[in-house]
């Protein structure tokens, strides 16, 4: 039975070979990139569980098992990355949720549709800057010396002494969520204004019909509408907590703030390129690849019960 | 206005100065919301323009509050006159075009042949590149196979680690699946044409949008990457534009721009410096956001298809 199932997909392969052979064609380049540049390096992955010398290769260097992870966890460093990573991606996560979804809203009751398409445009612009000016921009702004903001509060009375922001622990938080929320509000709107423009007009005007203002339809009709979508973002980006923009928290990082700003993904970083401490780097980043996969699952398996959309 | 009242003048005409007056209330609520959203949006870009065209000892005494105080050029200027940008500028854009080339050859082709329903294997090969979205070998695994290519300090290590982005993948691979009838191949492949055929000459030309966006997506995304740089290319002559800017921006080496720095007074150079830092960030992020009004008569189309899973 199952022979007879082999010949048949086998006769089924031969087929698709002759008829789709220049899609096989196309495909060589796509997988070839695939085994190599992405499941290559995760043969790389046991020298997490070995002494890696690169002189011995991969296969020949020693084997010590869960050293560098019995390591990590006994640092006192770990569990601070690990609060420190959780804190600021939930944070980030929370905080910056609510101002796409007013702006998309906002937006679907500005009835010239010149103005709305010009709000976009600018509200897309900070996207389009790089992280580096990003962090650049905050470091000018916040400058003790001569940066608006310092100068903007002591104008304001509200502080006496203008304040190294960059260089405060508590600060960097603050500083790396208003700066996410600056440069990602108008394009994380776009999700949601996709959503409004599918929602059906004559929902509306059975609301009017039953009495309805604007303010109740937006409520009863707009809101409900695009529910399922604020739902499906906010869950699968729960699925990246792991993966923080570490891009940015290296920028911002300095010797001052590391006690807020010290996340593992940073500390990979550190670690495997600066220092070359090879193996316990890949071992640290191994855990929290494994901690990210575990979410990243879980969270498209709830998103696809709750809204019947998922990554895959 | 649908005004299917039945009762007197008087109460369909307050029925009305009451909707008005609601109406009138959102406006002004919505007015102020998105007042405020564009203030914070735009405050710090007019502000940063505005530094970078004033008098740079006016930006360090802290005189400018949004629009430029005693304008200038001379920021840009001496950004021009010295040259540094120029080499990371060079590097960057050629990056961007080869690494945006190849990203959108091979994003096509893949997407297209998984597109194909009937054909055997695609589920299996679909999975093998979704997995890698899931989980990956990490930093220094993925570094030692680039350096193991022989790559670093190449800019093969920037292009072509990154040559496919997954998310772009699946959207491309959804586009083609919802948006190409079925029937139109097919009609194609009876009269004789190759599937190579049928994707150039009928697949793409019928994906303008969602391409213009993968474009847009990549390119933003080359222009703007320094991290691979960073860890890649330690060649100083190699390095691309954000690496620059990572110098320059953040670590804040912006002295060793300016050759004449001697002959200058310390608060001069502050200044000029901090001068030179906005002139940067307008240089440097002007071709992307230009940009974009381009692209915008694509997007809302574009993204809308690849969004909706096949």
């Amino acid at each position: 039975m199952a022979k007879l199932h082999a010949k048949a997909s086998l006769k089924e392969l031969k087929k698709s070979l002759r008829t789709y052979w220049q899609l096989y064609l196309l495909l060589i380049p796509v997988v070839a990139y695939f085994v190599l540049f992405r499941y290559l390096p995760m043969v790389g992955i046991q020298i997490a569980f070995r002494d890696f010398m690169p002189r011995l290769g991969y296969w020949g260097s020693k084997w010590v098992g869960l050293k560098h992870f019995t390591r990590f966890f006994g640092s006192y460093y770990a569990e601070r990355m690990i609060v420190n990573t959780i804190v600021l991606s939930f944070g980030t996560l929370i905080l910056s949720f609510p101002a796409p979804v007013l702006l998309a809203l906002c937006l679907n009751e500005v009835r010239n549709s010149k103005a709305k398409k010009i709000m976009q445009t600018i509200t897309y612009a900070p996207h389009f800057l790089s992280t580096v000016v990003v962090v650049g921009l905050v470091a000018s702004l916040t400058n003790i010396n001569y940066g608006l903001i310092n100068i903007l509060l002591k104008q304001a009375g509200i502080i006496e002494e203008s304040i190294n922001f960059m260089t405060k622990e508590n600060w960097f938080r603050p500083l790396y969520i208003i700066s996410s929320i600056w440069q990602e509000t108008g394009w994380n709107a776009v999700v949601y204004m996709a959503a409004l423009s599918s929602v059906d007009v004559s929902l509306y005007e059975a609301a009017r019909v039953d009495g309805a203002g604007r303010l109740r339809s937006i409520w009863h009709v707009t809101l409900p509408c695009i529910a399922p979508t604020m739902i499906t973002m906010l869950i699968l980006n729960c699925g990246k907590v792991m993966n923080i923009g570490y891009e940015k928290v290296l920028l911002m990082q300095n010797d001052l703030n590391m006690a807020k700003s010290d996340v593992i993904t940073t500390y990979v970083y550190q670690q495997g390129i600066l220092k070359g401490q090879y193996s316990y780097s890949t071992a640290v980043n191994l855990f929290n690849s494994v901690i990210n996969t575990m979410l990243v699952v879980t969270v498209n398996a709830i998103s696809r019960r709750v809204s019947e959309t998922s990554l895959w | 206005m649908s005004n299917v009242t039945v009762n007197g003048k008087k109460l369909k005409g307050t029925s009305r100065r009451v909707r008005d007056r609601g109406d009138l209330a959102i406006d002004i609520g919505v007015g102020i919301i998105l007042g405020f959203i564009l203030l914070f949006t735009l405050y710090p870009l007019i502000y940063v323009v505005s530094c970078s065209i004033s008098a740079p000892s006016a930006v360090l005494s802290g005189q400018v509050m949004l629009l430029p105080v005693r304008p200038t050029l001379m920021s840009y200027n001496k950004v021009f006159q010295e040259g540094t940008l120029n080499r990371g500028v060079l590097n960057s854009i050629l990056y961007t075009a080869v690494g945006t080339g190849l990203n959108l050859l091979l994003t096509t082709i893949g997407a297209y042949a998984l597109s194909e329903k009937r054909l055997v294997g695609r589920k299996f090969f679909s999975k093998m590149i979704m997995f890698t979205m899931m989980f990956s070998g990490g930093l220094i695994p993925t570094y030692m196979v680039v350096k193991n290519f022989g790559m670093l300090n190449t800019m093969w290590s920037i292009v072509i680690p990154n040559a496919i982005g997954v998310t772009n993948f699946m959207i491309m691979k959804n586009t083609f699946e919802n948006s190409i009838p079925t029937e139109l191949k097919e009609a194609a492949c009876v009269e004789g044409a190759s599937q190579i055929r049928i994707f150039i000459t009928i697949v793409l030309p019928l994906s303008k949008a969602i391409l213009a966006v993968m474009f847009m997506y990549y390119c933003v995304g080359h222009w703007n990457e320094y991290f691979n740089a960073l860890l890649y290319i330690t060649d100083a002559s190699k390095q691309p534009l954000q690496v620059v800017l990572r110098k320059v921006l953040v670590a804040n080496e912006v002295n060793e721009m300016m050759s004449d720095g001697a002959t200058m007074t310390s608060n001069d150079r502050l200044a000029l410096a901090e001068g030179i830092r906005y002139a940067i960030i307008v240089i440097s992020s002007v071709p992307m956001i230009a940009m974009y009004p381009f692209f915008q008569r694509y997007f809302a189309k574009g993204v809308m298809v690849g969004a909706v899973k096949g």
